[in-house]
């Protein structure tokens, strides 16, 4: 009787490897980068963090697609290299036969990708799905661009500059005219005086050549 | 008529503080390390020393000594030379030059302006529509391109497409204008106050940009690059050429502002030293600039190496599935000769890079290039990238704004020599008539075209009229006013008769050294018919730049803007020529004995 289980066991494994195999049309890459990402905190992969890995995509599959009870037992994984590079299948949990479809297995880990690089402390630059490109962010968009604040910032500055000198040489004006206007009243004596001191027209102080 | 009292500056250091921010401009930081790097580097230095001492000083001291002695412009000192000589060439050229100068301050500002957010917006590359991937023209060409081209210029795929007036740009430019006009707004008076910072913090910027540069990885190799001269690059008669106007331009000679400047002086000041000091600190300038230039360029090239390697390493470690972070930078050359002897079909399907850094190194830019694409990339990576951008633009924007002050001078002061502005208008309106004027005329620069144009004006209007007005100013000192005479001047006002190294400077090397750049320039630049590069992302090989000839009538347009500024020479010549002919012709018809038209001054 034994003997008759571990044989189904190992077909069942057989068969499951087959179903597995790098080039799937339902399977896809995945490829981590541990040591660039963590440096001197980075961990070892082994058997331990592959059943994480396995449990983690379950728990994509589960939440994130038809709802259906996927198990560790449904990720099936083949193609192990040193790089800590594998493919990967997702069998269904009512028939481990059937293959789940590519484009569902592709919604489920894009939905999740946050949560799986969490995981594993990793990033969508060094954790990749070869085929699932990562959906980009697109930018905080503030409501004023911040280079128009920093153009009204320059531009008062330089309006009130301006109304400031304007407004400054026009007082400045006014004020010399009125203190022209109280000086003449007081001045006539003293001219009569001090104007036939020098006679400018007799000076030639015309270093130019002229036709 | 001269000036009596009037307007002066407040004390030396005011007046060679802006005499200095005058020559010193962006062209010493984006044009002269660029001439040095692709001729030879410490080579370059000759010809560039050889055309300082025979023909930049020995101008750059005339002119100053002219202003002074004859206390007036351009307009008026070329009027007391002889009356045939209009003077207007130089103010036309300084307006001309001064509308698209602006506009180069103002894409400094765009980018001063957004260099306040994390990240930086020239880092990364929008998204399109569906958020899938990048906007393809920012994709195929880089980030920083997409940025300037796209993003700033709005740019059209050729000169004859004007597109649209960019708000953004009409924007900057009349914040540009506005500064200005606040610096501007008395002349020399508020220029005075304003030269203070504008001439002295650029090079407080360019200090701590030397020290930061120099601790950057990959300093040393630019700046090795630099300076290593090569001694066949002096065979090229186009190094001797591109010195002399180098030269020529970065002092900033024949623009009239210099005179200007200089006829605000008292009469007794002793002119040879203060060319000396200018010339000096302006070459010394270009020079400290290039240091911090090509250590940071060094440091991109360094940045852009180790990218290409590493890009290398991780096809070879994806492909074959090496553990990660096993091949490294040193261990390369090891892993590719074993792998390639395993598998040579899949190593070559990779197609690696060969990884060069003299390649990189040998990227040479100049120009808006340089500051707005090559500069902005390195500062992406430089830690605490913001401040280094603000910094940076705001070095710039003084060294044009004080530039500009020149060029502004240069109009203002032959216009008040002229007597043409009615004396009801106080200056502070004049000014700001003509600032309004200048920027109405350069909004044809925030056009899509505008950056063709922009091109245009600097290559036509900036170099062989400047070259010409240099040309008849120091022959008409030299020997219409006299060179005697003028030996006099000299020595009344600085007590000092000058030296047999200005006597054959002024009498025969300066003259004919400009006569030969301005015939070599003539020759070169009339053998090709003249082409621009645009920015097409239509094109078949784009990024690269799509090489196009310019349409008929913008070549008119070309030359036009060339002659005009000098045809006013010989137009002002005829016309006081009629002017005498017709009373010598009335004086011969009427003899009167007691008439004195003729005689007047000659006492």
């Amino acid at each position: 009787m034994l003997w008759k289980v571990l044989l189904l066991l190992g077909l069942s494994s057989a068969w499951a490897q087959k179903l597995c195999s790098p080039g799937a049309s339902d399977g896809y890459k995945v490829r981590l980068s541990i040591n660039s990402a963590l440096g001197d905190q980075a961990y070892v992969w082994n058997e331990n963090e592959m059943f994480l890995f396995r449990a983690t995509l379950a728990f994509a599959m589960r939440t994130y697609s038809d709802g259906q009870e996927y198990d560790v037992a449904n990720v099936v994984v083949c193609d192990e290299t040193p790089r800590v590079s594998f493919w990967f299948v997702v069998t269904s949990p009512l028939d481990a036969s059937l293959l789940v479809d590519k484009r569902r297995v592709e919604e489920a880990v894009r939905k999740s990708r946050s949560r799986i690089n969490s995981a594993f402390l990793l990033t969508d630059d060094t954790l990749e799905f070869i085929g699932i490109p990562p959906t980009l962010e697109a930018p905080v968009a503030p409501d004023t661009p911040p280079w128009l604040i920093a153009f009204g910032v320059v531009m008062g500055g330089v309006g009130a500059g301006i109304v400031v000198l304007l407004v400054s040489s026009v007082v400045q004006k006014i004020r010399k005219k009125r203190d022209g206007e109280e000086e003449t009243g007081g001045k006539t004596e003293n001219e009569a005086a001090s104007d036939a001191i020098y006679n400018m027209s007799f000076s030639d102080d015309e270093p130019v050549t002229q036709m | 008529l001269p000036k009596p009292q009037g307007p002066k500056w407040d004390n030396k250091v005011q007046y060679m503080l802006t005499c200095i921010g005058f020559a010193v401009g962006l062209g010493n930081v984006w044009r002269f390390p660029y001439l040095c790097q692709i001729y030879g580097g410490g080579a370059f230095l000759i010809p560039y020393g050889i055309a300082f001492v025979f023909e930049g000083l020995p101008l750059l001291h005339m002119e100053l000594a002219i202003g002074q002695r004859l206390r007036m412009g351009s307009v008026g000192v070329w009027n007391s030379i002889s009356p045939y000589l209009g003077g207007v060439a130089s103010m036309l050229v300084s307006f001309l030059v001064g509308l698209f100068y602006n506009m180069l301050l103002a894409w400094i500002l765009w980018y001063f302006f957004h260099s306040f957010q994390s990240p930086l917006p020239w880092r990364d590359c929008p998204l399109n529509l569906n958020r899938t991937g990048y906007v393809s023209e920012c994709e195929k060409s880089s980030p920083v391109n997409y940025f300037w081209y796209r993003e700033t210029l709005n740019i059209t795929p050729n000169i004859e497409t004007s597109g649209p007036v960019q708000w953004w740009l009409v924007l900057c430019l009349a914040s540009a204008w506005g500064l200005v006009y606040i610096c501007f707004i008395r002349g020399i008076e508020t220029i005075g106050k304003a030269i203070y910072v504008t001439a002295t913090f650029p090079y407080l910027v360019l200090t701590i940009f030397l020290v930061r540069s120099l601790t950057l990885a990959g300093a040393t190799d630019g700046l090795i690059y630099l300076f290593t001269p090569n001694w066949e690059t002096l065979k090229n008669p186009n190094v001797w050429l591109d010195a002399a106007t180098q030269i020529f331009f970065s002092l900033s000679l024949a623009f009239g502002g210099l005179i200007a400047f200089s006829s605000y002086n008292v009469q007794k000041n002793n002119c040879e030293r203060d060319a000396l000091i200018v010339g000096c600190v302006n070459s010394f300038t270009s020079i400290y600039a290039s240091i911090p230039i090509f250590a940071i360029l060094g440091f991109k090239a360094n940045e852009n190496y180790n990218n290409c390697q590493n890009w290398n390493i991780l096809r070879l470690t994806n492909s074959f599935n090496i553990g990660d972070e096993n091949i490294t930078v040193e261990n390369y050359d090891v892993w590719f000769n074993y792998l390639n002897a395993t598998d040579p079909s899949e190593v070559k399907s990779l197609d690696l890079k060969t990884c060069n850094l003299q390649t990189f190194l040998d990227q040479s830019v100049s120009g808006t290039g340089l500051a707005f694409i090559v500069f902005t990339e390195a500062v992406i990576n430089m830690p605490g990238a913001q401040v280094w951008a603000v910094l940076f633009f705001v070095m710039l924007f003084s060294l044009g704004l004080s530039s500009m002050f020149g060029n502004l001078e240069g109009v203002l002061t032959p216009l008040l020599d002229l007597h043409i502005i009615p004396s009801w208008i106080p200056k502070e309106i004049f000014t700001g008539l003509m600032c309004l004027s200048s920027f109405t005329v350069g909004l044809l620069f925030t056009l899509g075209s505008g950056n063709y144009w922009l091109e245009i004006f600097n290559s036509y209007v900036g170099s062989m009229p400047l070259l010409i007005i240099a040309f008849f100013e120091i022959i008409s000192v030299v020997y219409i006013y006299g060179i005697d005479r003028f030996n006099d001047d000299i020595e009344w006002m600085t007590g000092r008769r000058p030296n047999i190294y200005w006597q054959a400077t002024w009498r025969f090397i300066s003259p004919l050294m400009l006569l030969v750049v301005f015939v070599a320039y003539v020759v070169i630049e009339a053998e090709k018919r003249p082409t621009y590069n645009t920015w097409n992302p239509d094109y078949v090989h784009f990024p690269l730049a799509d090489v196009q000839h310019y349409p008929e009538w913008v070549y008119v347009i070309c030359v036009l803007l060339s002659v005009l500024p000098v045809v006013s020479i010989p137009l002002v010549a005829l016309y006081k020529f009629m002017g005498f002919l017709n009373k010598y012709i009335m004086k011969r018809h009427n003899p009167n004995p007691y008439g004195n038209e003729l005689c007047h001054g000659e006492f």
